[in-house]
C-alpha cells in the first residue's frame, strides 16, 4: 500500500521516457519532494506526496490518461447534399466506477464511462446521435449549442429500454458539453451523465497537443457534498501519472466544468500562463492568465507552451478541491534547442 | 366459559400459573424437549451459512456499514494513529483516509477489510498542528465516510516513568487527597449528637445520589460512541442493574455468615461505590488530559479537592459509633481514592469507550446499592426515616454541595 514507492516508480519511468529536465542523478527522487528539499525531522514530509490517495485502481478500470487525448469523431459519411454526417451511438447504463483507488461509486454512464466520450465535430456537420437507455431510470442527452426545440433533450425523457435519435447541425464552433436533463437533474448529472462536446471552427485551430479535462466531483456518501474531486473522474490520477508534454510545444486543453454542489471550480497552472478562450466561440483570446474560475456548465479553451522543463502542478485553486483529488502534474520534457 | 370451569376443576391453581404440573412419565425424554429448539436453530443457522437466506434478503445496494473511529492518538509530531472498530453487520473495507478534507497517505496494521467486530490502527503521517482541532475521515470502498475529531491536538503521552508519575499525581490530586482529608471528619462525627449524625448520613445520601446521576450521565453519554455491535446502552444496563444484584447477593450471603450489616460493612460499601465512581472519573480525567481537552490547572485541582473531600465525609459518617483502627480507615480511603489513579492511568494511555461506559455504569450501580443500604439503615435508626425535616434537608444539602463544588470542575 506504499504510495511513496508507487510515485517513485512513476517518476523513474518518466525519467526513462525522455530527457526530463530534473536535477541529474536525483531525477526521479526530486520529483518526490516536490518543493521539499531536505527531509523534515517529523515522519511526514509535508510534501505533495503525503497528500494523496493510496493504492491503485483495479485493472481494467477507466483510464483517465487514455481519455485525456481521445476525441471521438463518430462514423463519418456524407449526406446527398454533400454535408458531412457524423453518427454516434450513446448508451446510458448503470455501472459501478472507481473514483479513487478502492472507492467505488454507483454511477450512471454514457457508454460505461464517466465522463462520456468526447464528441468532436466541425462546424456545419450534421450530427446524428442514436441514444439507447439501458439504465433503470429515464435519461436523455441535452447538448449545449444551437438546435431545434425537439432535439434539446429537456422535454423528451427516454425511458428504460427506449431509444431516441438526436439530429441537428453543429453550431456555433466552440467548446460545449452534453449532459442528461432528466429530473432530478442534480442527481442525473452528479451520477455521471455528462461529456465534452467540441465543435471545431471550419478553418480549424493551430496544431497543438490537445487534451480534454472535465472537472467533476463525486458525492460518494450522498450527503450533497463531494468527497472526491478530479479532472476526468479519478482523484489524483494525473499526479500519480503525470501528463507528459514537451518543452516549447503548443498545448491546448479543453476544460469543461460539470462539478455539482459547488458554485465554482477553477483551473490553475504552475510556472506558466495560458491564453484563455472562454467557451471557445471566439478566436480572439479573452485573457492571458494562470487562473480561471468556471461555474457549472461553463467551459474554456486554454493554450500554452512551457518555457522551462520539469514537473509543474496544475490544480483547482480551491485548495479543498485540490486536496480531495483535483490536482495533477505536467512533466515537461526538455527539448534541446536546435 | 363457565361450563368448562364447572365441569372440570382446573389442574393448576389459577393464582399460581407457574406451579409445576406433575411430571409426565414415558413419551419423549426431558433432555430432548429441552434441546430440540436449539438443535433446530443450529440446523437453520448452518443452512443459512451454507446456502444463504432465501428470498428478500439479497439486494444490490451495499449493506449498511458502520465503522467507529474510537480514538486519535498523536504519538509524535507529524504522526496520527486512529483506532477503528467495525461495529456493523458486515465487513467494511477502508479505501482511503482524509484528514481535514484532504486525502492523505497512510498505512493500516492488517487487512484493509475489517471483519465484524474487527479492529485496526491507521497510521497517518500528517503534520498536525499543536493546539488546533483536526478531523479524520475514513472513506470505505462503497464511498461511505466515517469521521472523528480531535478537539485540541497535543502529543499523546507514551508509557514512561514521567507520564506514569504525572497521571498518578493527577489521580492523587483528584481522588486520593480529597478522600483522605474527608476521613479526618471522623472525630467530628463521633462527637456530635445522634440527630446530627443522621443529618450527615442524609447528606451523604445526597452526595451519593449526585455522584450516581453523574456517573449514569457519563455512562449514557459515552455509550453513544461505543461501536453499535457492542450495544453501549446494554452495557449501561449491566453496570447499573448487575452491580446492585452482585453486591446485594454478596451482602446477603455475608450477613447470613456473620449476622447483620455492621457499620463497617456499610462504610466499606460506600467506599467501594465511591471508588468505582472515581475509577470512571479518573478515566475521564486521564483521557481529557491526554487529549489536551483539559489542562491540570490550579483551578481544576482546587475544584476536585473541594468536590471530592465530601466523599470522605460520606465514608466516615456510618462509623460515628465505632472505633475503627487506623489501618481500617486507611484501607477505606484507599478503596475510595486510589481507583482515581488507576482510572487516570488507563484513561491516559488507552481510551476505550466500551470500558469507560462499563466503569461508569458499574459506578452508578454501586451507588444504587449504597443508597439502598443507607435507606434501610435509616428505616432502622430513626422513626421519621429520611423524611424527617432535618434529614430531608441533609439530602438536599448533600446534592447542593456537590452541585456547587461541581461548578468548579466542569472540564
Amino acid at each position: 500500500m506504499s504510495n511513496r514507492k508507487l510515485s517513485r516508480r512513476d517518476a523513474l519511468r518518466a525519467g526513462a521516457i525522455g530527457t526530463v529536465g530534473l536535477a541529474a542523478g536525483a531525477g526521479g527522487l526530486s520529483l518526490q519532494g516536490l518543493g521539499q528539499g531536505t527531509a523534515a525531522q517529523s515522519p511526514t514530509q509535508e510534501s505533495h506526496h503525503d497528500m494523496i490517495t493510496v493504492g491503485q485502481l483495479r485493472p481494467g478500470s477507466f483510464d483517465p490518461s487514455a481519455f485525456l487525448t481521445r476525441f471521438d469523431g463518430g462514423n463519418v459519411s456524407r449526406l446527398p447534399s454533400g454535408q458531412v454526417l457524423r453518427e454516434y451511438e450513446l448508451v446510458a447504463e448503470d455501472r459501478e466506477i472507481e473514483v479513487a483507488p478502492g472507492v467505488f461509486y454507483p454511477a450512471w454512464t454514457y457508454n460505461g464511462q464517466v465522463p462520456g466520450p468526447t464528441i468532436r465535430v466541425t462546424e456545419g456537420d450534421r450530427l446524428r446521435v442514436h441514444f439507447t437507455n439501458k439504465g433503470r431510470h429515464a435519461h436523455s442527452i441535452h447538448f449545449h449549442g444551437i438546435h431545434p426545440s425537439g432535439m434539446d433533450g429537456a422535454f423528451e425523457p427516454v425511458h428504460p429500454g427506449r431509444s431516441f435519435t438526436y439530429e441537428f447541425d453543429a453550431e456555433p464552433f466552440g467548446l460545449h458539453l452534453y449532459h442528461c436533463h432528466t429530473v432530478p437533474i442534480k442527481r442525473h448529472i452528479h451520477k455521471g451523465l455528462y461529456g465534452a462536446f467540441i465543435i471545431d471552427p471550419k478553418e480549424g485551430r493551430p496544431p497543438a497537443n490537445e487534451m480534454v479535462m472535465v472537472m467533476n466531483g463525486f458525492d460518494t456518501n450522498f450527503d450533497n457534498e463531494n468527497e472526491i474531486y478530479a479532472v476526468n473522474t479519478v482523484a489524483f490520477h494525473y499526479q500519480k501519472h503525470p501528463v507528459m508534454i514537451r518543452q516549447h510545444e503548443l498545448n491546448r486543453i479543453y476544460v469543461v466544468n460539470v462539478t455539482e454542489f459547488d458554485l465554482l471550480n477553477s483551473f490553475h497552472i504552475h510556472g506558466n500562463l495560458y491564453r484563455l478562450y472562454r467557451t471557445g466561440t471566439d478566436l480572439q483570446r479573452y485573457e492571458y492568465t494562470d487562473m480561471v474560475s468556471l461555474a457549472q456548465g461553463e467551459r474554456a479553451i486554454l493554450e500554452f507552451s512551457y518555457k522551462h522543463p520539469g514537473p509543474f502542478m496544475f490544480h483547482a485553486h480551491q485548495s479543498e478541491f485540490a486536496e480531495l483529488g483535483w490536482s495533477g502534474i505536467f512533466l515537461v520534457q526538455e527539448v534541446p534547442s536546435a | 366459559m363457565p361450563e368448562l370451569q364447572s365441569s372440570a376443576p382446573p389442574e393448576r391453581s389459577p393464582a399460581d400459573p407457574l406451579s409445576p404440573e406433575p411430571p409426565r412419565t414415558g413419551g419423549v425424554p426431558l433432555w430432548f424437549k429441552g434441546l430440540a429448539p436449539l438443535v433446530l436453530l443450529a440446523g437453520l443457522v448452518f443452512l443459512f451459512l451454507r446456502v444463504g437466506p432465501v428470498g428478500v434478503f439479497r439486494a444490490t445496494f451495499p449493506p449498511v456499514e458502520e465503522l467507529t473511529l474510537e480514538r486519535i492518538r498523536l504519538p509524535e509530531p507529524g504522526v496520527m494513529e486512529v483506532s477503528v472498530v467495525n461495529g456493523g453487520p458486515e465487513a467494511v473495507t477502508i479505501a482511503q483516509i482524509m484528514v481535514d478534507d484532504a486525502n492523505w497517505v497512510h498505512t493500516v496494521d492488517g487487512s484493509r477489510t475489517v471483519e465484524r467486530l474487527g479492529r485496526r490502527t491507521v497510521r497517518i503521517p500528517y503534520p498536525w498542528v499543536e493546539g488546533e482541532p483536526h478531523t479524520v475521515t475514513v472513506v470505505t470502498n462503497t464511498g461511505l465516510t466515517f469521521s472523528t475529531e480531535i478537539a485540541v491536538a497535543t502529543q499523546s503521552p507514551a508509557v514512561d516513568a514521567r507520564y506514569l508519575g504525572t497521571f498518578a499525581l493527577l489521580g492523587v490530586y483528584a481522588g486520593v487527597i480529597p478522600v483522605f482529608i474527608g476521613l479526618l471528619w471522623l472525630p467530628f462525627v463521633r462527637a456530635i449528637e445522634r440527630r446530627w449524625i443522621d443529618f450527615f448520613l442524609s447528606l451523604t445520601i445526597g452526595l451519593l445520589v449526585f455522584l450516581g446521576v453523574d456517573a449514569l450521565e457519563e455512562a449514557v453519554a459515552t455509550s453513544a460512541s461505543v461501536a453499535g455491535a457492542y450495544q453501549g446502552l446494554a452495557l449501561v444496563m449491566f453496570g447499573l442493574l448487575g452491580t446492585p444484584l452482585v453486591i446485594g447477593a454478596i451482602g446477603e450471603w455475608r450477613s447470613r455468615l456473620r449476622g447483620g450489616r455492621t457499620p463497617l460493612w456499610v462504610a466499606g460499601l460506600i467506599a467501594f461505590g465511591i471508588g468505582l465512581h472515581n475509577l470512571g472519573e479518573g478515566l475521564a480525567i486521564g483521557t481529557s488530559y491526554a487529549t489536551g481537552e483539559i489542562a491540570l490547572g490550579t483551578f481544576l485541582v482546587i475544584g476536585f479537592l473541594l468536590h471530592n473531600t465530601t466523599e470522605g465525609l460520606g465514608i466516615v459518617t456510618p462509623l460515628a459509633g465505632e472505633r475503627p483502627r487506623l489501618r481500617t480507615l486507611l484501607m477505606l480511603g484507599a478503596l475510595a481514592g486510589v481507583p482515581t489513579v488507576v482510572g487516570a492511568w488507563i484513561g491516559g494511555f488507552t481510551y476505550s469507550p466500551i470500558w469507560t461506559t462499563l466503569f461508569f455504569a458499574i459506578g452508578a450501580g454501586a451507588i444504587v446499592v449504597v443508597v439502598y443500604e443507607l435507606w434501610r439503615l435509616f428505616a432502622r435508626r430513626t422513626p421519621g426515616g429520611l423524611l424527617s425535616p432535618l434529614n430531608a434537608t441533609g439530602v438536599l444539602v448533600g446534592m447542593l454541595v456537590m452541585y456547587l463544588t461541581g461548578l468548579l470542575v466542569t472540564a
